[in-house]
């Protein structure tokens, strides 16, 4: 996977402009029509008007339509990248992803459900995301300021994603910046970011330059990058405080098995956050199978212990099989939550749980391709003294 | 009315080779131990599944033992210690999910150990009925 996941520092680029949205769009053409991929996993706007719809192109015509920057993420990319990726023949695929996409789809390929092999990746900084019904409400003319970022996003450290080759950038820069990306050296000399003549270029299918485009490429001042990363230490450690006031707020209704109950009162066994979630990629999960199908005098046996008996039986059983089976490689991507029909702050209780069993490990999730996931190792010599007694 | 005294009802995942065996060996060498486990033969220890283990304590077993080979003897030479790393996550994950992770014990017990395995059941037996009974029993909402 070449350069992807590499240490080296990658150069920092803006070129001015008013038009922001229009120069990603023609960086993105440039990169379709470079020969290195079959074709771009990116958001694009849906002609309704009211949605961000991830689509696969082919036609770079069509990145007319793109806008990695709306702030919706309808579902994880990851999903999408596995789909496209895992089984043989493989296209090269460029894909347009956020933090939380990259760092699923790093565990995703960890756990064989997708390859980065001659992946493209085209990183999204993300200042947040709105809920997808909320968006819309706003794309038909809602009040923008009723609504926050989902509350995944609140508490995410990891706004600038890591292992991307091309990376767009947002936070702690101005306007008058115009587009600004980071590129590592091979895509920066793709895409002749260092080229100095270019604004003399005619404007042509490469897409990069042209009359009615951005300015040549510079990189960024001293200053700008000082601004930036104080923004963004800033930012970062609001979120963090965030984090650790949300998960012990968590923790503590979950405190009981009166409260454990109580945190998925409202469940209705939809299997949305499941569905939903990134990395649960068991194509039949055994709760939907026959294995928790009871005999009907089973379920009266309990109710008989009970007085009565919660239906359908096994709803904390669910969740919590859940957490032990995929918590280690959560992310905190948040879709659970946003997918869960009735309020359950799914992601808030994976994430209190996800900390701690990845911290068990020095694990984290996402972070990278060449730690294995906890649950598909060991070490003969760990975790001394359990079993022993 | 006689008051009867708790009996915790323990579940035990023991595996085929070693504890299943060591249990046996405990029973004709006549130990004495309480009658408080009801065991569940698996062929290995790493065999067991989370969701084996929260299921009885969701619904009111008071305890759950996974018993398995000493960490390098495992019959499928690598059973335990993913047994031993799922061990771990569950106790992480339960303790801030409301139940109680001293309800769980993970012992390596081999089949000449019929003395530990009686040892084994006496004392988490002792311990969980200083614990009490398990409140899921009663819980109807989960």
């Amino acid at each position: 996977m070449g350069g992807l996941m590499g240490d080296a520092m990658q150069a920092m680029w803006a070129a001015a402009g008013p038009n922001r949205l229009g120069a990603a769009r023609r960086l993105l053409r440039a990169v379709l029509a470079s020969g290195e991929v079959d074709a771009m996993l990116v958001p694009l706007r849906h002609p309704a008007g009211d949605a961000i719809t991830p689509a696969l192109v082919k036609d770079p015509e069509m990145l007319e339509l793109a806008d990695p920057f709306a702030p919706v993420l309808p579902l994880n990319g990851a999903r999408l990248v596995s789909m496209l990726t895992q089984k043989t023949p493989r296209p090269r695929v460029a894909a347009v992803l956020r933090s939380c996409e990259i760092r699923a789809l790093i565990e995703l390929a960890k756990l064989q459900q997708a390859s980065l092999d001659g992946m493209v990746i085209v990183g999204v900084e993300c200042t947040g995301t709105y809920e997808v019904a909320d968006f819309a409400r706003v794309a038909r003319g809602e009040h923008p300021e009723a609504f926050t970022v989902r509350a995944a996003c609140q508490m995410c450290e990891h706004p600038t994603p890591s292992g991307a080759h091309i990376t767009l950038l947002q936070i702690g820069l101005g306007k008058e910046e115009g587009l600004c990306l980071a590129s590592d050296d091979l895509w920066g000399e793709r895409l002749g970011l260092d080229d100095n003549t270019a604004s003399q270029r005619p404007s042509g299918d490469d897409g990069l330059k042209g009359d009615d485009g951005p300015g040549p490429y510079h990189t960024l001042s001293a200053d700008a990058l000082t601004l930036r990363e104080d923004e963004l230490g800033r930012l970062i450690g609001e979120r963090a405080a965030t984090r650790d006031r949300m998960l012990a707020d968590m923790v503590e209704h979950t405190a009981t098995p009166e409260g454990l109950a109580d945190v998925f009162s409202t469940c209705i066994r939809c299997h949305n956050c499941m569905t939903n979630c990134p990395i649960c990629y068991c194509r039949t999960c055994f709760f939907k199978g026959e294995v928790f199908d009871h005999e009907p005098l089973q379920y009266v046996q309990w109710a008989g212990r009970k007085g009565a008996a919660r239906m359908p039986a096994d709803t904390a059983l669910f969740h919590l099989t859940r957490m032990n089976h995929m918590s280690t490689s959560c992310v905190g991507c948040g879709l659970c939550s946003s997918a869960c029909p009735v309020g359950i702050p799914v992601g808030a209780i994976f994430r209190a749980v996800a900390s701690r069993t990845q911290r068990l490990f020095g694990y984290e999730a996402g972070r990278s391709l060449d730690e294995a996931p906890p649950v598909r190792t060991f070490q003969v010599d760990e975790l001394r003294g359990l079993g022993e007694g | 009315m006689v008051e009867t005294a708790f009996e915790p009802r323990i579940i035990g995942y023991l595996c085929n080779w070693c504890t299943y065996t060591g249990a046996d060996l405990a029973g004709t060498s006549r130990l004495q131990y309480p009658p408080n486990l009801r065991i569940i033969r698996l062929m290995c220890s790493g065999a067991v599944d989370v969701s084996y283990v929260l299921k009885p304590l969701l619904h009111g077993a008071d305890g759950v033992l996974i018993g398995g080979c000493h960490p390098g003897d495992c019959h499928y030479q690598e059973g335990n210690y993913k047994a031993r790393r799922r061990a771990a996550i569950l106790a992480e994950s339960i303790k801030v999910m409301g139940l109680d992770p001293r309800r769980v014990w993970l012992r390596w017990i081999s089949a000449s150990e019929g003395q530990r395995f009686a040892e084994t059941i006496a004392s988490f037996t002792a311990e969980l009925k200083q614990l009490g009974p398990n409140p899921t029993r009663v819980l109807w909402t989960l």
